[in-house]
């Protein structure tokens, strides 16, 4: 950091001017590209709130009603637009309301940059109002984080924040600025970061790997991908498409990965894990050679690990070199940034023809259409099921909507039945399943793509954990579509309360406000429907709608999520009832 | 099962605050006891160098090394076995001067790389240096005379193998 100080740079050059450290983050941001950021301000942040305000014609702030609101709408920023999302907090409660967002972030590889303030630096440790160890607090779930405390660090800082947030395998980055730093002055120029000399943000490709992993492919009787938002991540949709059209593969994806390849494609089998497809988990276990692209094999994809693709040999395609035979043991892995590596691959690999394989695939679909898939987007029950309403939802969006969901049964409807055609769609809380997510994340993704309907699909638990976001809806005129589907239950908890705690409903049965009163107490038009015959209407007047809308579904209230793979179950143990 | 090991992990890193927090967090997420850790300059300039030393099985070390070694101020981390590295840990007894003459603890001495270091009235300070074993066995024999205090240092070691971190800083510069 020394080159930086202010000692060096007295020598004044054309490019650099005296300005407060506050207004040196609002120049570095702007300087990145970025005029969008979410945030609440407090007494630590006050100053860089302060130049926020000069700055209010080329920098936009949006105010949350909560700092978790704010860290997830910038969360859904960044998944729609693959930007870093830009957030700003104060010191102490504000910096600990971060928090979640922030291991969300870290586990699903969201980019994010948050700035936190901080006491004053001659305060550290001391114990001071609204003082917390941020850095250390958030160490075991940021990409990087660092305190700042000199001015003239500021904007070294954000250059490499930045880099690190978006580079390689992306993630969150924090970077926690002592109020002293704020007001502080320094010789302002700004230069990207380009590289950290400790960190190898993608690894090199080695080409005999490829080749490997090409013989194996082109040798495979019974080859099967399972993607994940790696895919998307790189930005190798498109090369990921080639691969399997040239090979002919039958692939499945993960819940994040789910959107890089259209839901219609013919390759396209489905998604494996606890409550994905029929096919694609039984047929885990039967296959020759399993592909892995940009996935890490969760618990939750995999099962019992003892009993998972045992039969199969791997092939596992991962930027991340840690996450190379953590979980499953690898026999070929390529270490490498995924869209390198399926472009390559494709001089290696041969057209292939894997018809029958595939027809084991439609087999196995056509019992889950039978048995699950009917029942949700056809029903004879009398009661609403969630199904439906996705369903309904595909026919008026056509697929082309971007899907927020929250965490529990409907997330998992929404998962198993929206309809993607376009990449960066399924937007989500997989690996945290933070409940709470989808309404300010939709908030974001609509922000971050303006031009697209965003529909948020939420539980009547999770919808309370951050309806406050309404008042920023409000204030914003964020035209997002909100979907209550309402069971009266913590659903996904009282199912295994059904199944595997003999129905004792411990704290699960949920009474809720009236939500279409409190959806217009915050001028939003809300419809409430319970009625089979009404929910067609509904779905239409609600996507007709150019400005924000709820509607809240009443649900069957003790409908299960199937198929289901028991914890510590081998997926090819997969239940459809 | 698979039979735990002892492995020293050498983790080359940025000379930073927080650093030894974020090592010392993947070590906790995984409910590993560090049993012994040593901070210290490294051959290159700038460049520090954290020696652990933590009993487990391998495949769960070699995971642990590859997520130390993602942190983006991690130059470079590995681990080594027992007979991939020369070691050495220190010692220091503080006993009470009424033993000073006795002939058994200068027996004690004389087998060992041991020597006092410090001698007033009341008390004198024995330092032992050597492999582990050596200072568990100097510990057993001189705890029947009463130690006022004993600490060990954590041990540092050298690999046999190299540790190409100027390399990795050349390649990526
Ligand atoms: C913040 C948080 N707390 C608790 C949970 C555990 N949990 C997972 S799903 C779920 C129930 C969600 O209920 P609701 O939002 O009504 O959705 P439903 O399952 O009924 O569709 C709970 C409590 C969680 N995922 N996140
Ligand atoms: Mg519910």
């Amino acid at each position: 950091m020394e080159t930086l100080n202010t000692k060096v740079n007295e020598v004044k050059t054309s490019k650099t001017v005296k300005i407060t450290g506050a207004e040196a983050v609002i120049k570095c941001l702007l300087a990145e590209g970025v005029d969008l950021a979410y945030g609440y301000p407090g007494g630590a942040i006050m100053p860089v709130y302060d130049e926020i305000y000069k700055y209010q014609d080329q920098f936009h702030h949006v105010l949350t009603r909560h700092e978790q609101g704010a860290i997830h709408a910038a969360q859904g920023f960044a998944r729609v637009t693959g930007k870093v999302g830009m957030v700003f907090a104060t010191s102490g409660p504000g910096a600990t309301n971060l928090v979640t967002g922030i291991a969300d972030a870290q586990i699903d590889s969201t980019p994010l940059v948050c700035i936190t303030g901080q006491v004053g630096s001659h305060l550290l440790g001391s114990d001071a109002f609204q003082e917390t160890d941020i850095i250390g607090i958030s160490t075991p779930v940021t990409k990087w984080n660092y305190q700042v405390t000199k001015a003239s660090e500021i904007p070294e800082i954000i250059a490499k924040a930045f880099y690190i947030a978006k580079s390689g395998r992306p993630g969150p980055v924090l970077i926690d600025i002592t109020k002293d730093a704020q007001f502080g002055e320094l010789d302002y120029s700004y230069k990207k970061c380009e590289k950290v000399r400790s960190y190898k943000a993608v690894p090199k490709l080695n080409i005999e790997k490829v080749k490997e992993a090409a013989e194996l492919i082109n040798s495979a009787k019974k080859p099967f991908i399972v993607w994940g938002q790696g895919v998307i991540l790189g930005g190798a949709e498109q090369e990921f498409k080639k691969f399997i059209e040239k090979t002919n593969i039958p692939s499945a994806c993960t819940g994040l990965g789910l959107s890089a390849l259209e839901t219609a494609h013919p390759l396209h089998v489905g998604m494996v894990g606890m409550h994905g497809n029929y096919a694609p988990n039984v047929l885990t276990n039967s296959c020759d050679v399993l592909i892995a692209i940009g996935m890490r094999f969760d618990d939750r994809v995999t099962g019992n690990l003892a009993t998972y693709a045992k039969q199969a040999k791997v092939i596992h395609f991962e930027i991340d070199p840690a996450e190379v035979d953590k979980n499953v043991k690898t026999d070929i892995a390529v270490i490498a940034d995924v869209k390198e590596t399926l472009t390559k691959i494709m001089q290696f690999v041969d057209k292939g023809e894997h018809k029958e394989w595939m027809t084991a695939f439609d087999k196995l679909y056509q019992i889950e259409v039978n048995e699950v898939i009917n029942d949700q987007l056809n029903p004879t029950k009398q009661g609403l099921t969630m199904g439906e309403v996705l369903g309904g939802i595909n026919k008026e969006t056509n697929g082309d909507a971007i899907i927020v969901s929250d965490v529990g049964q409907h997330q998992m409807f929404a998962w198993r039945y929206a309809n993607f055609v376009k990449t960066r769609s399924n937007v989500t809380s997989g690996g945290l399943g933070t409940m709470g997510f989808a309404l300010p994340a939709a908030i974001g993704a609509k922000m971050g793509a303006p031009d697209r309907e965003v529909v948020a699909i939420i539980g009547d638990g999770g919808y309370q954990m951050t309806c406050n976001e309404l008042g920023t809806i409000l204030q914003t005129k964020a035209a997002v579509k909100i979907v209550v589907l309402n069971n009266s239950y913590l659903g996904m908890v009282r199912q295994w309360q059904e199944l595997f705690f003999d129905k004792r409903y411990a704290s699960t049965e949920m009474v809720s406000p009236n939500f279409v009163k409190l959806a217009e107490a915050y001028d939003i038009e809300a419809v409430k429907v319970s009625k089979r015959e009404d929910l067609a209407g509904a779905i239409k007047t609600m996507m007709a709608s150019k400005e924000a809308y709820f509607l809240e579904v009443v649900i069957e209230q003790e409908d299960n999520i199937f198929p289901m793979i028991p914890t510590g179950a081998s997926v090819s143990d997969i239940r459809l009832s | 099962m698979e039979e735990n090991k002892n492995f020293t992990v050498s983790v080359y890193t940025e000379n930073n605050i927080g650093i030894l927090n974020r090592l010392s967090a993947i070590f906790l997420k995984r409910h590993i006891n560090i049993e012994s850790m040593t901070v210290s300059k490294s051959e290159i300039e700038h460049v520090h160098r954290f020696t652990f030393v933590v009993i487990v099985p391998e495949t769960l070390i070699r995971k642990v090394v590859l997520q130390l070694e993602k942190q983006i101020e991690v130059i470079g981390a590995y681990y080594h076995t027992e007979d991939e590295i020369i070691y050495h840990e220190t010692a220091l007894f503080k006993i009470s001067s009424e033993h000073l003459y006795d002939d058994k603890i200068q027996d004690k001495m004389k087998f060992r790389r041991a020597h006092i270091i410090s001698i007033t009235e009341r008390w004198f300070v024995i330092e032992a240096s050597g492999l582990k074993e050596d200072i568990d066995n100097m510990y057993e024999k001189l705890k029947p005379f009463g130690l006022l205090q004993f600490v060990r240092s954590g041990r540092i070691a050298i690999t046999k193998p190299k540790m190409a971190i100027s390399e990795i800083l050349a390649e990526i510069n």
